[in-house]
């Protein structure tokens, strides 16, 4: 064994590792923990409450509204961002074949300068995005209903956030606004290494490209999809979520709470309610939740891996 | 280019008939390149709409930073009638942007730093020693990417508070640290494992320490997977919204994201939305101006972790 192998390994370890335990790991052990018992979070007294806050939370009509938000935002927003960008990704990359004395396959011309500029809002903060489009929601003089006017659809002047109905929708808007670029990125460099004999083939067969597209690229590209929507589905159950709905919907979640989410409401509890042992709970619910939801993404998305 | 549609089976072209399949009208090649170009114009119409669609809430937040109150709220489209400079310099000042970024450079800088040295200390000493609970450490680093946040949240503020760290910058720096080492050492733990081992043990014959081997050899043939997992980290911290809202609550220690958020919910700042327009994309620039330098490293930073 080499002199002082031990202890360069502790030296090395005793500093990340002590941080992440201290911040990360113990305040998730103590959040189970507390969800049991009945802290305010004002007081340090509390009590062994057993699972009085579990059943609470099963009779908490917003509890239930939280959860069907939060699994449309793990579900509708991955297809939807998923479904767009796999569209332009294609169409960049492979979408501009047939162009004369070109290559067999090739993306649209100008397909560099999409990239990067798809890829824009990925860069800048969920926050700012979501303070952006609250003001261009606006009902009375924000930039969408004033271009709705300007093209002469006076009558339809929807009240966006202020609509419970379309409210959440226009929240998702914004995070599939935002999150596409990254995915058409991702999927791109999936793409680029698909070998372009394989197109060819599928060329000369007289594929079409919504052939060429169902049969060649998404097969070839599943694994990356896969792990994008589970990548997609955890983001949406937790951070981006949060932001969106927290800066964008004023009140308690949206007008008659039609936008809260489950991240939402474990803040409200804790930091707004003085409900902090209630709060942990809700946030148990959202870790089952989030790990449910990746097992059978995963589950549901296992192919056989195709080799090429 | 031709801009009309042409029907779904393009009418049959003298000698292409021969490969006439009902299936499969891209089979024949004449019509084939009809196809192609109709599809190219649908194909580029869409992608021009979404980059339109991409650049332009962008360009109207630019456009209103320039105006006076008035005309944001008259005429949310028309461009500004000067440019109204003054509502930059009251941001920057009066509405203490200055502030807020200086204490989202000091964050964001010693929480980068602190980042890269911890991740990858604990990320070498994972890939390349053999000690019992190896896999553990690394399995517990890594698990903490799929939880939700918000859960360890709620405990966290009384740890931090405890601590006596709430409210500072230093405080909020060792939060960001920790929370940035799950990918950061999943990261770079592949990335140590991909290095050649040859070179660093070279340099343990010459006599060089464990430590001294790192820090001289190893560090130094890491820095482009440094740099990935820096420009990842960078745009996360300095986009952060979630742990400074919960751990930092004192108005003259807030970071950008909720210094503005701040401005355009509280009555403190009260009707001048051309100040806060101006301050949003000030707020904006920074990230957008370096995306476009380093376009190349920021897309490889930001997809190397969902590749693989």
């Amino acid at each position: 064994m080499r002199h002082g192998k031990y202890r360069f390994i502790v030296g090395f370890l005793a500093l990340p590792l002590g941080l992440y335990a201290l911040f990360v790991v113990w305040p998730f052990i103590q959040s189970i923990y507390y969800s049991f018992t009945d802290w305010t979070g004002l007081s340090p007294d509390f009590q062994m409450v057993g699972f009085d806050n579990y059943e609470r939370m099963l009779d908490d009509d917003i509890f239930w509204k939280s959860l069907w938000h939060s699994l449309l935002f793990a579900l509708v927003l991955p297809v939807l961002t998923l479904g767009l960008a796999l569209f332009f990704a294609f169409m960049i990359n492979v979408g501009g074949r047939r162009r004369k004395g070109g290559p067999a396959i090739s993306g649209v011309r100008g397909s560099a300068f999409y990239k990067i500029v798809y890829f824009f809002p990925q860069v800048l903060s969920i926050a700012i995005v979501s303070l952006l489009f609250a003001f261009a929601y606006n009902p009375d003089s924000g930039a969408i209903n004033s271009l709705l006017r300007g093209i002469g659809l006076d009558g339809v002047q929807p009240l966006w956030l202020g609509d419970p109905g379309l409210a959440l929708w226009c929240v998702m808007a914004v995070l599939v606004w935002s999150t596409v670029g990254f995915f058409v990125v991702l999927f791109s460099a999936g793409m680029a290494s698909i070998p372009a004999e394989l197109y060819e083939a599928a060329l000369l067969d007289g594929a079409s490209r919504a052939t060429t597209f169902f049969r060649v690229t998404l097969p070839l590209l599943w694994d990356t999809v896969q792990s994008g929507w589970v990548y997609m589905g955890i983001l949406a159950l937790g951070a981006e979520s949060f932001a969106v709905v927290q800066i964008m919907t004023t009140g308690p979640g949206g007008p008659d709470y039609s936008t809260t989410v489950m991240v939402l409401y474990v803040y409200q509890k804790a930091f707004r309610d003085g409900q902090a042992a209630y709060a942990t709970t809700i946030g148990v619910a959202l870790l089952i939740v989030t790990l449910a939801f990746a097992a059978i993404v995963m589950r549901l998305g296992r192919r056989e891996r195709l080799e090429f | 280019m031709k801009t009309t549609e042409t029907p779904a089976t393009p009418p049959a072209e003298s000698g292409a008939t021969v490969y006439k399949t009902d299936q499969d009208p891209a089979a024949r090649r004449p019509s084939g390149q009809r196809e192609g170009t109709v599809l190219n114009v649908f194909s580029h119409g869409v992608l021009v709409i979404w980059a339109i669609m991409v650049v332009m809430p962008l360009v109207w937040a630019v456009m209103t930073s320039f105006k006076d109150d008035g005309s944001i709220f008259g005429s949310p489209w028309s461009l500004p009638d000067r440019l109204h400079f003054d509502n930059w310099a009251r941001a920057w000042t009066d509405a203490h942007m200055s502030d807020y970024f200086l204490n989202t450079v000091l964050v964001v800088g010693g929480s980068l730093v602190g980042t890269l040295v911890l991740g990858s200390m604990a990320a070498y000493v994972l890939a390349r020693f053999d000690f019992p609970g190896n896999r553990f450490i690394y399995y517990l680093f890594v698990g903490g990417m799929s939880f939700p946040v918000m859960l360890a949240l709620v405990p966290l503020f009384y740890v931090v508070n405890n601590m006596g760290l709430l409210n500072t910058i230093h405080g909020l720096i060792l939060v960001y640290i920790a929370y940035s080492l799950p990918f950061t050492v999943f990261f770079l733990t592949a990335f140590f494992r991909t290095l050649p081992t040859s070179v660093a043990e070279a340099a343990f014959v010459d006599g060089a320490s464990h430590t001294r081997t790192f820090f001289q050899v190893m560090l130094p043939m890491a820095k482009p997977g440094l740099i990935s997992v820096g420009i990842f980290n960078f745009l996360g911290q300095w986009n952060q919204y979630m742990l400074p809202t919960v751990l930092n609550t004192d108005p003259d220690k807030k970071v950008l994201t909720q210094g503005l958020v701040q401005l355009a919910v509280s009555q403190g700042y009260k009707g001048d939305w051309s100040g806060l327009f101006a301050g949003l994309v000030m707020a904006m620039l920074p990230v957008l101006a370096a995306y476009i330098v380093f376009q190349r490293q920021v897309v490889q930073g930001l997809t190397a972790g969902a590749l693989k």
